[in-house]
């Protein structure tokens, strides 16, 4: 190889490499500015929570304020009727919280049966469970409206709460994709051990199976908290209100004009749901790709 | 090894396994047992009650009176706003759902370059998904696109010199203020169709480009025969979704206006719980899950002529 070559084909290599470098550079420049402004809308709403009144509309597309304030904060928790935002987050707080542990722990008991169990009937039991997945919740809602409203539980959280102690077919369905990955050899050779099959569940399964137990517990936080229409039938009375239907009527139009305050409670409403996001986004991500699970 | 069961063994086997399986059979509804109780109580029931719901007029304090198919009668024929809802609600179904699955793709193609800060850019891309559900966003949708105000959009085409639109209150653009809005939201398809991305083959594409296959001739011959059958469950998941869409709608636009926005399950929410009309209500709710079970059905029947399964043998490609 004469050196002559050998300086050519560095030289090749050299112009491909700074290809490659302004193909890259390009990629990131794009990437992030259609992130920029795909999230553009949220920033939006942020700053706007933290311009002056005045300001909100008239220096509308700028996202830095020209002096910051807090005022439309300490006006918004003030909420309306005399109750105060803190209660719309207890409200919250105490839905989704029950919610979840009642749902994830009912759905890793029934997974349990589904995954790990021999019983008579588990094909058929299972397939059903997946036919509910598919069924819309319209077709349910008007029933459960009725007897609920016959056994007075109107403006109370038991219509929200109870069913959720029965287990959620997603969650079912996730936990038992997951334990399916459990060697049996395991289990067995617990059994073998003298190990009941109620010993084997919470000795050996539930440690297991957390990614997936705090994947839908993710899920269920997400979906309790961000509930709409659940509330909305149930909850007439404000002092019951979640954060999401204080939202509403705080910024209903007939009332609401002070946007800086509604900005305020929106954006402050979206904190735990981005903290939970930050904090498990990795489970978050395998849990949709793997079930298909909606976010 | 040759087996000789001798009877009394063998009698004791089965003995041994009637006790195991009756043992499981206890265990197994043992802890089947929270959602079979919920399946009857808060599934079964309520779903014969909807069928029979479906054939009454009942207001929730007079007793339901039969009136045979009068709600469908009156649903197919009488009802003009019911129609309209359909047709917004189709209007959406093929415009928001290809929208959105697009856009899935387009993003997943574009993260799945193996590049560095992916992780990064894909949390950026999956955040308006992730809050989207909330009312918070509807709120802030609906002052982007105007509400009583001129809207962000509008200061923006305005400082741009051109002229501002109605959005909110226009019959024709209305309802891409919630298709926009979808489209917004990609993130859980993207996700999917990520994850189907990574499992098609790199050699595929490098044959390809041996046998001298552009990107666009790679795309459509490698990329979405690989990516058909993740595209089929994303389509099926997302017209679902898309035909029972009700808290943007009630937010950002509540139906508003002519009807234009006022999707099925909004008219549905109107009709049974602002005016109390729980067997029209039924009604439009078994025509609803009709309606969504033929195309669901039309769709795994189509799949047969656009999915590509790779065959169970095991040898691919």
């Amino acid at each position: 190889m004469s050196a002559a070559e050998t300086g050519k084909r560095s030289a090749r290599r050299l112009s491909k490499k700074t290809k490659e470098r302004i193909k890259a550079v390009v990629y990131h420049v794009m990437v992030t500015s259609s992130c920029f402004i795909m999230l553009y809308p949220i920033f939006w709403m942020v700053a706007s929570s933290l311009k002056e009144t005045s300001e909100i509309w008239t220096r509308a597309s700028s996202l830095i304020p020209s002096k910051v304030t807090f005022q439309h904060y300490i006006e918004g928790w003030a909420g309306f009727g005399n109750i105060t935002f803190a209660t719309f987050y207890k409200n919250s707080l105490i839905y989704a919280s029950v919610a979840t542990i009642a749902s994830v722990a009912s759905s890793a008991c029934v997974a349990y049966a589904f995954a790990k169990i021999r019983f008579a009937g588990r094909g058929f039991w299972f397939s059903v469970m997946l036919l509910t997945l598919m069924l819309p919740g319209q077709v349910l809602m008007i029933p459960q409206y009725i007897v609920f409203s016959k056994l007075g539980w109107i403006n109370t959280y038991r219509p929200l709460l109870i069913p959720r102690f029965f287990g959620n077919a997603f969650f079912i369905f996730l936990i038992v994709q997951f334990m399916r990955g459990i060697p049996n050899e395991l289990d067995e050779a617990a059994e073998i051990d003298g190990c009941s099959k109620i010993g084997i569940f919470f000795k050996i399964i539930l440690p297991l199976i957390q990614p997936a137990l705090i994947t839908a517990a993710i899920f269920s936080f997400y979906w309790t908290w961000e509930d709409f229409m659940g509330p909305l039938i149930y909850l007439q009375n404000p002092h019951l209100y979640t954060v999401s239907l204080a939202i509403r009527s705080y910024s209903d139009p007939s009332t609401g004009t002070d946007w800086g305050s509604i900005f305020a409670m929106s954006t402050l409403s979206l904190v735990p749901v981005f903290i939970v996001f930050i904090a498990f986004q990795r489970y978050l991500v395998q849990g949709i790709s793997t079930t298909g699970i909606r976010g | 090894m040759v087996q000789t069961n001798s009877v009394p063994s063998a009698s004791r086997r089965r003995i041994k396994t009637g006790r195991i399986q009756r043992q499981n059979n206890l265990i197994g509804y043992l802890f089947l047992s929270p959602w079979l109780v919920g399946f009857f109580l808060f599934t079964l029931l309520p779903i014969l009650a909807s069928l029979v719901l479906a054939f009454t007029d009942y207001d929730l304090f007079t007793p339901p009176q039969w009136i045979g198919l009068n709600n469908f009668k009156r649903m197919f024929f009488e009802d003009g706003r019911y129609w309209r809802s359909v047709r917004a609600t189709f209007y959406y179904v093929f415009t928001a759902v290809p929208l959105r699955l697009v856009v899935a793709l387009a993003v997943a193609m574009l993260l799945n370059q193996g590049r560095r800060l992916v992780s990064v850019y894909r949390a950026a891309y999956y955040a308006p998904s992730i809050l989207g559900g909330s009312v918070a966003v509807a709120v802030m949708w609906r002052q982007v696109w105007g509400g009583r105000n001129l809207g962000l959009i509008n200061f923006i085409l305005q400082s741009l010199g051109l002229p501002y639109v109605n959005w909110l209150a226009n019959p024709r653009t209305a309802i891409w203020t919630l298709i926009t809005l979808a489209a917004w939201q990609f993130g859980s398809p993207m996700l999917i169709f990520l994850a189907g991305l990574k499992q098609i083959p790199v050699e595929l594409y490098e044959a390809a480009a041996i046998d001298g296959a552009g990107g666009w001739g790679r795309f459509t011959r490698i990329t979405l025969p690989m990516l058909s059958p993740v595209i089929f469950f994303n389509l099926v998941m997302q017209m679902i979704s898309g035909f029972l869409v009700f808290t943007q709608a009630y937010l950002v636009t509540g139906g508003r206006p002519l009807d234009t926005t006022l999707f099925y399950a909004l008219y549905l929410y109107l009709r049974a719980f602002e005016v109390h009309e729980m067997g029209y209500g039924s009604a439009m709710a078994w025509v609803l899950l009709g309606v969504i079970a033929i195309f669901t059905a039309l769709l795994f029947r189509s799949s047969s002529a656009w999915v590509y399964y790779e065959s169970g043998g095991g040898i691919g490609g």
